[in-house]
């Protein structure tokens, strides 16, 4: 296919004026790496999970109704990994890992005999997997659609759909390695929690909490689950403390002796802070989770590589203009003669 | 005397049971203790034996819910056994003898059996003022506990209250009720906890003392491990329903009405040993126990949980072996990553399979070469044969 040289320049310079008018990846590179005013999220405490799987089978129920996080037009039962006999379809739904229709999931570490509860060696733990909501996700910077959103009120990072082109990148740039890809489906969407946001207007919360037998998910403002983890951290273990049930503020309680956490709270620091927080008894390295995950938020590294593309372009642009002004200078002048 | 003239001799007695139902009973029962199937044989012999052990039952402080499961039992034959097979020497509920009648019956079984009797005990005993709280006959349950348990052979206590106390000694326990352990604190005592507890433990437990005239194996708190030494939460039938993450919220919602885990309604199964998912409630029918018919377990069998913590608060799960069916955090570990593992598999298959379909082909090509110049060939032959 052969393009005209007058084509090629529109081209470059219509994309670039675009690139500039638009702004959409800039916009959501200098995301504020403060917490939203009213930032909510979930407090995870694995030493209080008994693994029941109750938040996953509601988390998956409440998503698939008009709003949520799985809902797609025409839905009429949640989504399930696996498929179980005729007139029973999802029954056998154990799913091993997030997928495009789990959104969150409960694991176990299990070393030696397993025998005891939140140790590393010849114990187990559960844990539990799920978005975090960076307070500046890598998702929402790198996304080059605008699909991915920051709530700016509430800071749950949401999915536009209608926006999204299927390129997968915020599946490549998430450090947690959460948003995942309806790939058995025609018109695949990516899949990924939203902190049940759209069940806020009716006064509930993330259902993960609401139907968590233990307290081992809270909702609750970050603010108020950071100074919990952190008062949990302090104490002795052993000490007998009333967890909060359901949310941090709850009236409903669990008494029990604190366990021995190893660590601090996963998500302070990890990619610039994360708006769900998690607590554990193992190591969150031996739970899985990666260790070179930097403390900095992601989005300033994108930054630093998309405010130089301007600059490529234009160096391109005056480079090859230049070249061919030298290059095509002798043919002026024999035009002249 | 021959083995079926022993049979003959206490058959009547047993409500004229065929000697098949009764090697059956026997087999059964055998397996109901986990013991293997020739102690069968073994326990038809102690029970035909003529000398049967007497049994002192004493109630104190108690509802009489524990003999009355023992009578609800129905299977085959089993109120003849229960009262020929040992000799129920003294019965505040069941004995035909009333007021000083029973009582001398009493005196008079203990003095001729001293040092071979079996106690049986249900009910809690009063302790606080003398244990004024419990009279029989004029006397407190304290003191004929105590007069009567030096000479008993084996003591066995019924029921949670005779076990540690049971609703009896629940806060604000007013009459300072203790269980039989607690006062005869140099005795082993055998314990059958429940509310009312099986019959079939005490009935197994009884058997395993006359067979082997040794007491089966007790756990610390003196309860037969045979009964009591699983979790009901980790043979629960619902125990399916708590590793999918189905929960009755409510009673009578959706998931409660379709039979699922009663944890969240506090069910104390993860709290509390015992055989009620293998055996059911008595003989109540198929299904029968109270998780079978959709109320959380009470944990009545287990001190501290049934009587102390609330009906429906949330239980703590006692011991717990992972799931196996749980994602885990590195599946594969230690070694290659399945990602890469498939690659391989998938890589070497192409090779393969690429070599496989060259060789055929290349072979078939040769062959189906042979074969049309053979064929040409013939029919060239044909052809000139023809011309």
């Amino acid at each position: 296919m052969a393009i005209s040289r007058r084509g090629f320049l529109k081209g470059v310079a219509g994309g670039g004026g675009l690139l500039l008018v638009s702004g959409v990846p800039f916009a959501h590179a200098r995301m504020s790496k403060e917490l939203p005013p009213q930032a909510v999220g979930l407090l995870y405490d694995a030493t209080l999970c008994i693994g029941c799987k109750s938040c996953m089978v509601n988390c998956k129920a409440q998503n698939s109704v008009p709003g949520g996080a799985l809902y797609k037009k025409g839905m009429k039962a949640p989504p399930y990994d696996s498929k179980g006999p005729r007139g029973d379809e999802g029954i056998w739904d154990a799913p091993q890992e997030l997928s495009g229709k789990t959104l969150s999931i409960i694991k176990v570490y299990k070393n030696g005999t397993a025998e005891t509860k939140d140790t590393a060696v010849n114990g187990y733990s559960f844990f539990k997997q799920q978005c975090l909501h960076c307070i500046t996700p890598a998702c929402a910077s790198v996304c080059p659609a605008g699909a991915f959103r920051k709530d700016p009120v509430n800071g749950s990072v949401y999915y536009l759909a209608e926006r999204c082109i299927g390129c997968r990148y915020c599946q490549l740039a998430c450090p947690f390695g959460v948003p995942r890809y309806e790939w058995d489906s025609a018109w695949p969407e990516v899949r990924k929690c939203q902190l049940c946001r759209h069940r806020y207007a009716d006064g509930k919360y993330a259902a993960c909490a609401e139907f968590c037998p233990t307290g081992a998910t809270i909702f609750g403002k970050v603010v108020d689950l950071r100074n919990e983890a952190r008062y949990r951290l302090a104490q002795k273990p052993g000490t007998e403390y009333d967890f909060p049930i359901k949310t941090v503020d709850s009236t409903e309680i669990s008494r029990r002796p604190i366990a021995r956490y190893a660590g601090g709270t996963y998500g302070l620091v990890e990619a610039g802070g994360t708006q769900n927080i998690m607590l554990s008894g193992v190591s969150f390295e031996l739970l899985g989770f990666r260790k070179n995950i930097p403390n900095s938020d992601l989005p300033e590294l994108t930054w630093h590589y998309i405010r130089k593309i301007l600059w490529v372009f234009a160096g391109v642009f005056a480079g090859g203009t230049s070249l061919y002004a030298f290059t095509h200078r002798q043919e002026k002048e024999e035009s002249h003669d | 005397m021959s083995k079926s003239d022993a049979f003959n001799s206490v058959s009547w007695r047993l409500g004229g049971i065929s000697r098949r139902d009764f090697l059956k009973f026997c087999s059964v029962m055998a397996v109901g203790m986990g013991l293997p199937l020739s102690a069968g044989a073994r326990i038809a012999e102690a029970i035909t034996n003529p000398r049967r052990p007497p049994v002192i039952w004493l109630s104190f402080q108690e509802c009489t819910g524990c003999v009355e499961s023992l009578l609800r039992s129905n299977h085959p034959t089993l109120e003849h056994l229960i009262l020929d097979l040992i000799s129920l020497d003294y019965s505040e509920t069941l004995s035909a003898a009333a007021g000083h009648q029973a009582e001398a019956a009493k005196a008079r079984s203990i003095e001729e059996n001293k040092g071979k009797f079996v106690l049986v005990v249900d009910g809690a005993i009063p302790t606080k003022d003398q244990g004024i709280y419990c009279k029989v006959a004029g006397k407190t349950a304290l003191d004929i506990l105590n007069e009567t348990a030096p000479h008993a052979a084996a003591i066995v206590a019924m029921g949670s209250c005779a076990s540690w106390g049971g609703v009896a000694a629940s806060g604000p326990n007013p009459t300072g009720a203790k269980g039989v352990p607690e006062i005869l604190s140099n005795k082993t005592v055998v314990t059958i906890p429940g509310c009312p507890p099986n019959p079939y433990n005490l009935l197994s437990t009884i058997l395993y003392y006359v067979t082997f005239n040794k007491l089966p194996e007790l756990d610390p708190q003196g309860r037969p491990k045979f009964a009591f030494s699983r979790l009901i939460h980790e043979n629960c039938e619902r125990r399916p329903h708590f590793d999918a993450g189905r929960f009755a919220e409510q009673f009578g919602d959706g998931l409660h009405r379709k039979g699922a885990c009663l944890y969240k309604l506090g069910c104390k199964g993860p709290e509390t040993y015992a055989n009620c998912p293998s055996v059911l409630f008595g003989e109540t029918g198929a299904g029968t126990w109270p998780v079978g018919v959709g109320h959380p377990c009470f944990g009545c069998a287990e001190k501290g949980v049934g009587f102390s913590t609330p009906m429906y608060q949330l239980a703590t799960l006692k011991e717990m072996t992972p799931p196996v069916f749980f994602g885990e955090a590195f599946p594969n570990k230690p070694g290659v990553s399945p990602g890469i593992k498939t690659f391989a598999a998938g890589s070497a298959g192409i090779v393969v399979g690429a070599a496989g379909a060259a060789a055929i082909t290349g072979l078939g090509a040769k062959k189906g070469g042979n074969l049309d110049q053979r064929y040409g060939r013939d029919e060239k032959n044909a052809r000139d044969k023809e011309e």
